[in-house]
Formats: C-alpha cells, structure tokens, sequence
C-alpha cells in the first residue's frame, strides 16, 4: 500500500512513522530537512540513499541552473507502480522518494531516494530499481539554462 | 459525432508552445490520437505523437481509448526527472 502524497507537509516531518512509503514533489530545498536523513525504520539492517545533483555540465556544455517542473498527481500513481514493483522484486521495508520542482542551481539536492531493507543486497538492488524507473517514467522535465544565453528541454534517450 | 468538452493540461515544451498549461475545449475528436493532431494543427507542436504519452484523470492510458465530455486529458511530453 502507498500512502503516496503529491504536498508536501515538510516542515512536519519528525519522525521516520510520519514519511515512509512516500513519495513526493517539493518546491522546497530537500537537504534542509534533516528528519529525512535520519529516518531509520527499526526492522532495517540496511538503507541505502541516492541523491542526485545538480551538475554545471551537460553534454559538453555549461550549465547555470535549471528548471524544474512536474505532473504531481500522476507522478504519484506511477511512482505507486514503481513502488509496488520494486516490492514484488526485492525484499525491502521502506521507500521513499522526493523530487524538487522549480528553479535548481549548480549543487542544489535535485532527488533524494531512500530505501530501507532487512540486508544491504534488497536495499541496493531496489533503490537502483527505483532511480533507474523514475528517470523513463516519471512525468518531471527539466530545462537546462547554458552560459551561453542557450537553453532547452531535457529529453531522457 | 458528438462534440465533446475536454480538459488538456500541457507541460514543458507542449505548454511553452501551446503558451498555457491548461485550457477546456471542445472537440468532436473520438481518441487522444485525434485530440493530439487537432492541437498539434493549432499550435504547431514539434513533438510527434510517437514522442508524447497521454493520461487521462492522472494515469497513463492508450491513445486510442474513447474520450468521454469532462475528460482530463494530459499530454506528456519526453521526461527528465532525476
């Protein structure tokens, strides 16, 4: 079951309880928010986290900053999808994923991907999964801002 | 045929190129298929249906289901998130 939410209550956020099984898009600076980084489920011998960042190049060009946006509700239901799958692969206790939305600069926390086992090989393998899924299926776009004045939409190949 | 009222929301590129993120129309169009080249006529999207998937009411369905009055329909444009 997802408890999915698409609004972020995050300055509510105290205890791991109140985040598991979330997923979430925030126009708020996601490493502020140190009750994320140290939710630990008590069943869980292992959490591994990704966190992706923003990079000043891509593809050969420089990068200022970048925009964010994305689809909140159906972001959700197909995170749900991706959630359920990634529990019928691999033995895990607790997910959760929040993405930002809106304007991002060079080393601003663009996801975070927590994922919660009994054993470190479920935890590695399902946040995989889980990064891997929501880079093709995921309604979020990002605009690339250049040096140069340039910019333009990213497409995942 | 029956006209129908629909909901389209547009992001990214489709919204920059639409110049809104949403609007109600009214369209005799019987699938998405036809409501995406109705509105690629109008606003002279660059994206091919073969690039954009489509939701209705915030799940990703078939573009060839048969669209409903009151419909929320949402094109999707090639994603990034990550």
């Amino acid at each position: 079951m997802c408890h999915c939410r698409t609004v972020i209550p995050f300055n509510s956020f105290r205890l791991w309880q109140e985040v598991e099984n979330l997923f979430a898009l925030t126009d708020q600076p996601i490493e502020q928010h140190p009750a994320l980084l140290q939710a630990q489920a008590e069943e869980a011998g292992a959490k591994v986290v990704f966190e992706g960042w923003v990079r000043n190049r891509n593809e050969g060009r420089q990068v200022l900053r970048l925009d964010y946006e994305g689809a909140a509700a159906l972001a959700a239901n197909e995170f749900s999808h991706i959630e359920q799958e990634a529990r019928i692969q691999f033995d895990i206790v607790d997910l959760i994923c929040v993405h930002r939305v809106g304007t991002l600069e060079i080393g601003d926390l663009a996801v975070w991907i927590a994922v919660q086992a009994g054993h470190r090989g479920a935890a590695f393998d399902a946040c995989r999964y889980v990064i891997e899924q929501l880079k093709v299926r995921l309604p979020i776009w990002k605009k690339e801002h250049y040096i140069d004045g340039d910019s333009g939409w990213i497409n995942h190949p | 045929m029956s006209v129908k009222r629909i909901s389209v929301t547009y992001y990214a590129q489709l919204r920059e190129q639409a110049a809104r993120a949403q609007e109600d129309i009214q369209t005799n169009a019987p699938t998405p298929t036809e409501l995406y080249a109705e509105l690629c006529k109008r606003y002279h999207f660059s994206l091919p249906a073969e690039s954009v998937k489509v939701a209705l009411h915030d799940a990703f369905t078939s573009w060839h289901v048969p669209l409903q009055d009151g419909d929320s329909v949402q094109f999707i444009p090639p994603v990034a998130g990550g």
